[in-house]
């Protein structure tokens, strides 16, 4: 167990930041915190890192309490925050040496750890950090990161403002970490990025929806998602929402997702509807949902019990 | 220990890295010394005087031209009416007006006594000040030796008073100012630097980092503290080098005792820029901050006219200013050669604040972060 949460609540004055937090992450799993901004990601990561004291409730972290044990558990994670902080006027082998010194290691013990990463950005080595591209300041801020080995890594929405490709060439590092037998928590804003986690637990206004795999998020709302098509699409809005037995749509691509309740019958009945609404091309198919109608489906669920 | 030095090595990379930091370093100290030290100096030289002389006596020409001759005034050309002479002292052309009434020579001679008029532009009340004793002198001596002349006998006037001046008998301002500009000028450079850069890793986000990072912060405050503390007393060496080479200030004490409490003072005074940068969360801000603490601690701490001067409420306010006790340091152990025995007092004073400024910026720090 490497990340082990009870019950964790924390409030800054009047404001719940968090409510009642219970999961689990294993050792070795990539594990994605997923949620809008304010959720309280940030509030979560920082009790787990040792640098916000928890409110009540308990939290482990490598076996160890963030609030007793803080300078053995400093040691076993590695953090990136969300925003490059790195010094800019030294160079990318500087930062490397200073991290790694800072841990009590050497850049050259942990290499093989790193390399994958570091290759990319070595031909630079000698460039003051500051004058790196996006791309290149993240993956050396990864290399500082993991330059002491560290048995968690935890990445506060490392991708966020990142071009697509940079993107996806950061998720596939990642996967490569995991066979290193890193755990990875990282925290993200876009819903894409959960379906390649193991496991993702979904967060808003400080509570947690779900925790579990993406695959089983999307299992459990199988045969609910109906995608709509065929004329102007907010007429079509409006003749969807009007039907009774409809949950929710909203604009996919060129589809409508709309979503309905245990009730197969009804989205038969969905055609009819629209058709006499005058969408005589209206088209509606059953989809596989993906994990953003999903999350979506989850989020506006707990709105509507918060009333 | 070992991650001290870790830390020490980033910190002088990055100093060393930022050229313009360096050049500032260096050329600052210089200018300031070169220039600040004449900018304030308050010695008296080319007063504007303009004389009315309504006598045109052989006495009154004399005394015109005793003061032409003196290095203190600036003879201009005489008006020929009083109130044209008023209305140069109101322009400002003139900083002194001195009317000679007609018959001065004959009333003198005739043993009467006689004024003479002198007007002064006290908007500057000391050179005002200063200006009509340096005149009152000038006319005192000139009319002393005219009556010696005129009757064989000496004029004396019943007491003179006469003052030497100790410590600085050529009342060279620059000696008095020389200490003050330095002592300014090492305050400037290590609070701005120590408070500024802190609130520079905040800025970046490295602070961040730093505290996931197994080090201690006490490690890491001594590290943002010690490379300032250093380039203090390195400007102060340098500072200390103009003085001799250029203005040859006398230096009479012993350099080591200035070094020793120099460094006591830093570090109340770089505590004090750590404790001002765990409020801020900008440079803007420290900067503006600091520079409000630095302007008032400078102005209280007797640079220019001697504490001693201020209200009581101001002296009692002088006992938690720093530059107020080292201001007094560097003056009386390089003008006066005090030793430790003399200056235990502001010596104590000053370990005192370093402690207690230390304890609450270190804890304030903590806090904060």
């Amino acid at each position: 167990m490497m990340i082990s949460v009870h019950e964790l609540s924390k409030g800054y004055g009047d404001i719940q930041a968090l409510e009642g937090l219970s999961f689990e992450v294993q050792g070795g799993e990539l594990f994605g915190v997923l949620g809008p901004d304010g959720a309280g990601k940030s509030t979560l990561f920082r009790i787990l890192l040792s640098l916000l004291l928890p409110g009540s409730g308990t939290v482990r972290v490598g076996g160890l309490d963030p609030v007793r044990d803080l300078h053995a558990l400093r040691k076993k994670v590695g953090y990136m925050p969300g925003k490059f902080a790195l010094y800019e006027d030294l160079s990318v082998e500087e930062n490397l040496q200073f991290f790694a010194s800072v841990f009590g290691t050497t850049p050259a013990a942990n290499y093989e750890l790193i390399k994958e990463v570091y290759q990319q950005i070595e031909p630079f080595k000698k460039r003051p950090a500051g004058k790196l591209s996006g791309g290149m300041k993240q993956k050396l801020a990864l290399s500082c990161a993991l330059i002491h080995r560290p048995e968690l890594l935890v990445l506060d929405e490392p991708t966020t403002g990142v071009d697509a490709v940079s993107r996806s060439e950061f998720w596939a590092l990642l996967k490569k970490l995991k066979a290193h037998g890193i755990t990875i928590l990282v925290a993200t804003p876009y819903m894409d990025e959960a379906a390649l986690c193991d496991r993702v637990a979904l967060m808003q206004k400080g509570r947690l929806l779900t925790v579990a795999s993406p695959g089983e998020v999307v299992r459990d709302f199988e045969g609910l998602f109906y995608g709509v098509s065929g004329g102007h699409p907010y007429g079509l809005i409006q003749a969807c929402r009007a039907f009774e037995p409809v949950v929710s749509v909203f604009p996919f691509g060129e589809e409508l997702h709309v979503r309905f309740n245990r009730d197969d019958e009804a989205a038969e009945h969905l055609v009819d509807h629209l058709k006499s609404s005058g969408f005589s091309g209206a088209v509606v198919r059953p989809i596989a949902p993906n994990i953003e109608d999903c999350f979506m489906a989850l989020m506006a669920t707990e709105n509507d019990l918060k009333g | 220990m070992r991650m001290l030095l870790f830390l020490l090595q980033k910190e002088f990379l990055q100093v060393l890295r930022n050229k313009l930091f360096l050049r500032l370093l260096l050329v600052l100290p210089v200018v300031q010394l070169l220039v600040l030290v004449h900018a304030a100096t308050m010695d008296m030289k080319n007063l504007q005087i303009v004389v009315c002389d309504l006598d045109h006596s052989p006495l009154s020409r004399r005394l015109t031209a005793t003061l032409d001759a003196s290095p203190f005034f600036d003879l201009l050309d005489p008006p020929p009416t009083v109130d044209e002479g008023k209305g140069a002292l109101e322009t400002g052309a003139a900083d002194l007006l001195l009317v000679v009434p007609a018959n001065f020579e004959r009333s003198m001679q005739r043993g009467q006594v006689q004024a003479l008029q002198l007007m002064a532009d006290a908007i500057n009340a000391q050179q005002a000040q200063l200006g009509y004793v340096y005149l009152q002198k000038t006319t005192a001596q000139l009319l002393s030796d005219a009556r010696f002349e005129t009757s064989g006998r000496a004029w004396n006037p019943a007491v003179e008073v006469t003052s030497s001046f100790w410590y600085n008998p050529e009342l060279n301002y620059k000696y008095f100012m020389f200490p003050g500009i330095l002592v300014i000028l090492v305050s400037v450079v290590g609070m701005f630097l120590t408070a500024m850069n802190l609130v520079r890793e905040k800025e970046m986000g490295t602070i961040e980092q730093m505290n996931v990072s197994p080090v201690p912060k006490p490690v890491f405050i001594a590290a943002k503290l010690l490379p300032f503390w250093f380039i203090g007393l390195m400007e102060l060496a340098l500072g200390l080098l103009i003085g001799r080479l250029v203005y040859g200030v006398p230096m009479v004490g012993s350099p080591l005792l200035v070094f020793g409490l120099a460094a006591v003072y830093l570090v109340a005074l770089l505590a004090l820029g750590l404790l001002l940068s765990s409020f801020s969360t900008s440079q803007q801000q420290v900067t503006f901050v600091s520079y409000f603490f630095l302007l008032v601690f400078i102005l209280m701490s007797g640079i220019f006219t001697s504490a001693e001067n201020m209200p009581e409420w101001g002296q009692r306010l002088n006992v938690i200013n720093p530059i107020f006790y080292f201001m007094d340091i560097m003056r009386s152990i390089l003008l006066k050669g005090a030793g430790l025995a003399d200056l235990w007092r502001q010596a104590a004073s000053l370990a005192a604040l370093a402690v207690g400024l230390m304890i609450l910026a270190v804890r304030t720090y903590r806090k904060t972060v």
